[in-house]
């Protein structure tokens, strides 16, 4: 199994290898998405094609970190901020008529991957929660620098006057075309991001999650490898803030809030890290979550909450982590599901609480029997040398007697 | 950028840093003993504060609500123990991260279904209101002291607590390496229940004492945790000492900031661009700060974890 | 005259009031196996950690092959030549065994900053490293993640990573630790048969390895060289006699 990542192609003979379950899993995602516009019909298709736009734009943000998590075992609650300096960087090009993609698209790129290098030199210095909190306040600086933008709107936002223009038409414009595009973008990305992961400098970066002294022992600098990673990252999300800014034709602060990047991170969770069809699958689910829920009611964060947490509790690895228990199920000597048996197995993993508290009770119950059992212990101990006493004697006893019927049997002989 | 403001902004910080260390308190102990991330501490502040507006709606007296209220957060932290956090010690923290996620959706989104979106009040105690006159001329309200006075006692007593009482010294032993106080014979379950019903009782207890003055409203917890983070991040993993410290140090700097950077500026730049830069450069202040720390000091003022 | 490939100059190293290395001063000469002894809490791994650089010293100077490496970091000095196995074994669990050792071979063989053509597909790295693995006869086991290995396979898997990266000095600490009897020896062979084509630092307890591998020995009691010598001279010095293997031998 090379490495912590499926889907990744193992030590490769020269011919060239079917594709993985979790390749295929991958394109027919892609096959859906493509055909999403062809699938609904009528009013609710443009609707549904702005969700699909949407869960396409975070799939490639979620994409973008879990080559961070995944790969190189950098947890940033900071991502967010990368969405919002794409979309300002668009926005603000576009304010000042300078909304071409020539010029928009690099300067969103640029602007993420100087402010990647930037905070990425001085945050990838640390590692664990330092590194989450890092990546955090910067991104609150973003946030707040953001904020005090007010030529550009500060706390509420700046409206884009137009979408990106591309060759001067815009194309963009056609709700069609724009969801293609981002599907395209989507799938190089993922092409990209998978080939980056199995590559030699993909491979380093696992390796240095998996053990860096190790790696350093063999002359690896972890440093230069793990700032690489961060700034590619955070170019990708910056692209899709470039997308995000488009599709709502707006952006604002709270692109960029700390529990915006909250939610990157839940939804590669959800979709289960260490595979890439995983984070896509956890965008799609959030978003789609967050859509069904909102319509049943306006409190849907109190569903979703609790999800999350059973989510953590009972199925840690997300979507990918259920997909693969299933399929080494499916491997393994077929065990039938009876409903007592799963009756048996639910009632086992519920009631383990209450049989913790049974056996803690029963301990304090019983303390009485056992003190009992002591005193009982302690008055034989005392009671004993008086029992072997009168053991002794009654053994005695036949010995005495013998010897008493023989002296008298000899006074009487004597007389 | 009058001597009597200062003098005013300096208290309203420390006060600010006394609260944030009753919450960082809890924080930085809950992950340096059981090295669990604990995003949710944040909505038990919140918590505190509406169970204090609850109890105080019920019975009509301040002392009694806010012991009422004490009492219900304990609670509360030891049922979110029981029924969640404990399963998640020693797993990764990116599932510790998920629960904790959404146990602040849940709440955040939960006291919007029972109380409403809009803020909520309280009246301070005819006892402790009022004010009190600090300068020539310059007065500050009783509550913001007793606020202080009670935060700085709750931190002696923590501070005797975890140096001269049996458990506090396992609870630092545990902060330190919690492997080995396990292996030592000590029942660790029970020392991280203790832990945690304290951190979520310290958490409470600012949340109650800011009752009066704040709205209380949801969401009020999130940019307490943030600050919190902070606070911990700076002072140290594991140490209360640090938490103090960074505490007070990120309270007056933030609020000092906040009403003073503005005419710091304007003294070197253009006052147009120091009413622009100003409320930004004032809100980043403590990231600054807790940047720099990082870079001359990586593992905070007073790392509790040695070599170990 | 065997020229020394690392010489260590008063080197000296303390934790606070616990002087883990006082003064040391070492020679190792090319294609020597240079074994180090001592009691426990000698500072043995210590002075491993020292010259492969995981640790920084207070005092004295690190030379290797005419070149002050004694700021350089770990890193650094694997690409000058240095490699080691740990006490407490370092291998990349989730990796196979191959992939563990290509990664060895990729470190020394070309910019790793490539980023589109897969890594485990190159087969030069994979020859490489399958020829490692064999020398340590674990060929068998390439396909294995790492974390899946026997103890003493994975001993063999950090000598093999060693070997990998076609070292100029080889430090071994304590690779015969936690090793059954079978795989002690095991251990003794391919170390016997690494003899005069490398220059090895080896820190061990298990005497008969020591005895049966070394052409010098250099005993450390309380952070001090006591001894430093051929075998038989440190097998018959009173003061090592007193310190460490007691009065029978």
């Amino acid at each position: 199994m090379p490495g912590a990542m499926r889907g990744i192609p193992a030590a490769a003979p020269s011919a060239p290898r079917a594709p993985s379950f979790d390749q295929c899993l991958a394109a027919s995602l892609f096959a859906l998405l493509a055909l999403l516009p062809l699938l609904s019909h009528g009013i609710a298709s443009s609707y549904s094609l702005l969700v699909g736009e949407r869960a396409v734009i975070f799939a490639i943000a979620a994409l973008s970190l879990e080559l961070l998590i995944g790969a190189g075992g950098l947890v940033s609650f900071g991502h967010a901020a990368f969405l919002g300096i794409g979309a300002y960087a668009a926005g603000i090009a576009a304010s000042h008529g300078l909304g071409t993609l020539c010029l928009a698209l690099p300067a969103a790129l640029a602007a993420s991957a100087v402010f990647a290098l930037a905070t990425g030199a001085i945050a990838v210095r640390t590692r664990g929660v330092y590194f989450i909190m890092i990546t955090l306040a910067f991104a609150q600086m973003a946030f707040f620098i953001a904020t005090s933008l007010a030529p550009y709107g500060g706390d509420d936002g700046l409206t884009w006057p137009t979408r990106t223009m591309v060759l001067g038409r815009p194309i963009l414009k056609d709700q069609l075309t724009f969801f293609y595009v981002c599907l395209a973008l989507l799938v190089a990305t993922y092409l990209g991001v998978s080939r980056l992961i199995a590559s030699r400098f993909g491979r380093v970066l696992r390796g240095l999650k998996d053990n860096e002294t190790r790696m350093q022992a063999i002359g690896f600098t972890p440093y230069l490898y793990r700032l690489t990673a961060y700034v590619i990252a955070g170019t990708l999300c910056g692209l899709a803030g470039f997308l995000l800014g488009n599709q709502a034709e707006f952006v604002s602060p709270a692109y960029m809030h700390w529990q915006r990047s909250g939610e990157l991170i839940i939804m590669v969770l959800l979709g289960g890290t260490g595979t890439l069809y995983g984070p896509m699958l956890g965008a799609l689910a959030f978003l789609l979550l967050e859509e069904a829920l909102s319509r049943l009611t306006e409190h849907w964060k109190v569903i979703l909450g609790p999800a999350l947490v059973l989510t953590a509790l009972f199925a840690s690895g997300g979507i990918a982590g259920a997909i693969a228990a299933c399929r080494r199920r499916r491997a393994a000597p077929r065990v039938p599901v009876t409903l007592p048996r799963l009756v048996h197995h639910l009632l086992d993993a519920g009631l383990e609480p209450a049989r913790s508290w049974r056996r803690a009770i029963r301990r304090r119950l019983l303390r009485p029997a056992h003190l009992f059992k002591r005193g009982a212990h302690r008055a034989r101990a005392a009671c004993e040398p008086a029992t072997l006493a009168l053991g002794r004697g009654l053994q005695a006893l036949p010995s005495l007697a013998e010897r008493g019927l023989k002296t008298s049997v000899e006074r009487w002989w004597r007389r | 950028m009058s001597a009597s403001l200062f003098v005013v902004q300096l208290f309203n910080g420390l006060q600010l840093g006394i609260l944030l260390f009753l919450v960082a308190a809890g924080l930085t102990l809950v992950f340096g003993v059981m090295d669990f991330i604990n995003l949710a501490h944040g909505v038990q502040y919140m918590l505190g504060a509406y169970l204090a507006v609850m109890a105080y709606g019920i019975t009509g007296t301040f002392f009694l609500s806010v012991l009422l209220a004490l009492l219900a957060s304990l609670l509360f932290g030891l049922l979110l123990e029981l029924l969640v956090f404990r399963h998640l010690y020693g797993r990764d923290h990116l599932e510790q991260v998920l629960a904790t996620f959404g146990i602040i959706m849940l709440l955040n989104q939960g006291v919007k279904l029972l109380w409403g979106a809009a803020p909520l009040n309280m009246p301070i105690p005819d006892l402790l209101s009022g004010s009190v006159p600090l300068l020539e001329g310059l007065r500050y309200p009783v509550y913001r002291f007793a606020i202080i006075a009670a935060g700085v006692l709750v931190a002696a007593g923590l501070y005797l607590f975890v140096t001269s009482t049996r458990l506090g010294m396992l609870v630092r032993a545990g902060a330190t390496n919690a492997a080995m106080v396990s292996a030592l014979g000590v029942d660790i379950k029970r020392l991280f229940t203790v832990v945690f019903g304290f951190g979520a009782m310290l958490a409470g207890f600012a949340g109650v004492m800011v009752a009066p003055i704040l709205s209380v409203e949801p969401g009020m917890g999130d940019q307490i945790l943030i600050l919190a983070f902070v606070v911990i991040v700076i002072g140290g993993i594991g140490s209360i000492r640090g938490a103090f410290l960074a505490a007070v140090l990120v309270g007056v700097i933030d609020t000092l900031g906040r009403s003073f950077m503005t005419d710091v500026l304007r003294l070197v730049l253009a006052p147009t661009t120091a009413r622009v830069i100003g409320p930004a450069l004032a809100s980043m202040s403590i990231y600054l700060l807790m940047a720099i720390v990082l870079a001359i000091r990586p593992a905070g003022l007073f790392p509790a974890k040695g070599r170990a | 005259m065997k020229r020394a490939v690392l010489k260590l100059d008063a080197l000296s190293k303390s934790f606070g009031a616990l002087r883990v290395a006082e003064a040391i001063g070492l020679e190792i000469l090319a294609g020597e196996t240079h074994a180090i002894i001592g009691p426990n809490g000698a500072g043995k791994t210590s002075l491993i950690n020292q010259i492969s650089g995981a640790l920084a010293p207070d005092k004295g100077r690190i030379v290797f092959e005419g070149r002050d490496v004694t700021w350089m970091s770990m890193a650094a000095r694997a690409h000058l030549g240095f490699a080691r196995s740990f006490q407490i074994t370092q291998v990349l669990r989730h990796f196979s065994a191959l992939e563990n050792v290509a990664l060895a071979v990729q470190a020394r063989s070309g910019s790793s900053f490539r980023f589109w053509q897969a890594a485990a597909g190159e087969a030069a790295l994979n020859r490489a490293a399958m020829r490692s693995l064999d020398s340590v006869e674990l060929a068998a086991r390439a396909d294995t993640p790492a974390g899946s290995l026997s103890h003493g396979e994975k001993r063999r898997l950090e000598i093999a990573i060693a070997l990998a990266q076609a070292p100029k000095l080889l430090l071994l600490d304590e690779p015969m630790a936690g090793a059954g009897i079978e795989e002690t020896q095991r251990l003794v062979a391919t170390l016997k048969s690494l003899k005069g084509r490398y220059t090895i630092v080896l820190v061990e307890h298990d005497m008969q390895a020591v005895f049966a591998l070394a052409d010098r020995i250099s005993v450390l009691v309380a952070g001090r060289i006591i001894a430093s010598g051929e075998p038989q001279a440190v097998r018959a010095n009173a003061a090592v006699r007193a310190a460490y293997l007691g009065e029978a031998t």
